[in-house]
């Protein structure tokens, strides 16, 4: 069997990129759609850290900190503004939020 | 112990490199994070989506460990699945998914972006395929038991000096201060 190399791991967190888009593209709920943000988010901090790995030193797994933060940012703000909607128009489709629309 | 493990490891050891764990837990953790990367995109009920989304969580919590990186596996299960996800959890009960969960579950374009996503995919595919070379096949061994000391020197600074990240760590902190209050003025019902 093959060793593991950097890679692999950046394969993987191709593939996880590529979903979290398709779901941020083509899904209709707000809610999956932020979840799919979680999911490039989580491909992005893969490569960082596997990246860490191949140059042997920390400074990937220090930038994946800060992109944690900010995934834990853009979730709280991302989920009040909905709420903030629901609370308004009663629906959560991508579809149907076109206030701003022209 | 079964030879296709055996080799991995023997392999391991010929490479340079401390046996952390055999490439057939990487494939394992691989597997389950994509296939439930796959579920979260494709559920009808978005609950269903949320708990998938934990798995695949839980799967890169894996491959963060067979990188060496225990700290960063720490925060992901701490922040991530611990915090995100209960967020997640909680805004999925307060909005009504009775409704959206009947109707269609793709949106007006989800043809053109479907064919973005296969234009990203094409990519990245030409770009690995291409650049496969330029990845070098060396796998450094961090310290494992000094990770988090060293993350925190370069966050936190030691011996009296500023780390490298300190001021972006205390920015980060700014970043969160107004996210909290963003969160909160944006779900209160009058301002």
């Amino acid at each position: 069997m093959v060793p593991i190399t950097t890679f692999h791991y950046l394969v993987v967190a191709a593939a996880l990129f590529v979903l979290g888009v398709i779901g941020v593209l083509t899904r209709r709920n707000v809610v999956i759609v932020l979840m799919s943000i979680e999911l490039i988010l989580n491909a992005v901090n893969l490569n960082l850290v596997a990246f860490s790995r191949m140059w042997g030193n920390l400074h990937g797994q220090v930038f994946s900190i800060f992109v944690t933060v900010d995934a834990a940012a853009e979730a709280a703000v991302g989920l009040g503004i909905l709420i903030a909607f629901f609370r308004n128009k009663e629906t959560i489709n991508v579809d149907e939020i076109d206030l701003l629309k022209w | 112990m079964n030879p296709a493990l055996n080799s991995g490891l023997n392999s391991a050891v010929n490479a340079g490199m401390a046996p952390v764990a055999t490439p057939c837990f990487f494939y394992v953790l691989a597997g389950l994070a994509v296939v439930s990367g796959l579920l979260v995109i494709t559920r009808r009920n978005a609950v269903h989506s949320a708990l998938a989304l934990i798995v695949t969580l839980l799967a890169v919590t894996g491959l963060y460990l067979m990188l060496y990186a225990p700290f960063v596996a720490a925060v992901q299960i701490f922040v991530y699945a611990g915090g995100i996800m209960l967020l997640f959890l909680f805004v999925i009960m307060l909005v009504n998914i009775e409704r959206s969960s009947k109707d269609r579950q793709f949106n007006r374009m989800w043809p053109v972006g479907l064919a973005a996503a296969c234009a990203l995919l094409a990519l990245f595919v030409t770009a690995f395929v291409k650049g496969k070379a330029l990845f070098p096949d060396r796998m450094i061994s961090l310290p494992e038991s000094s990770n988090t000391q060293q993350i925190a020197g370069m966050l936190y600074g030691e011996a009296g000096r500023m780390g490298e990240y300190t001021f972006a760590f205390e920015i980060a902190s700014l970043l969160l201060l107004v996210a909290i209050l963003g969160a909160v003025i944006m779900t209160k019902k009058k301002i």
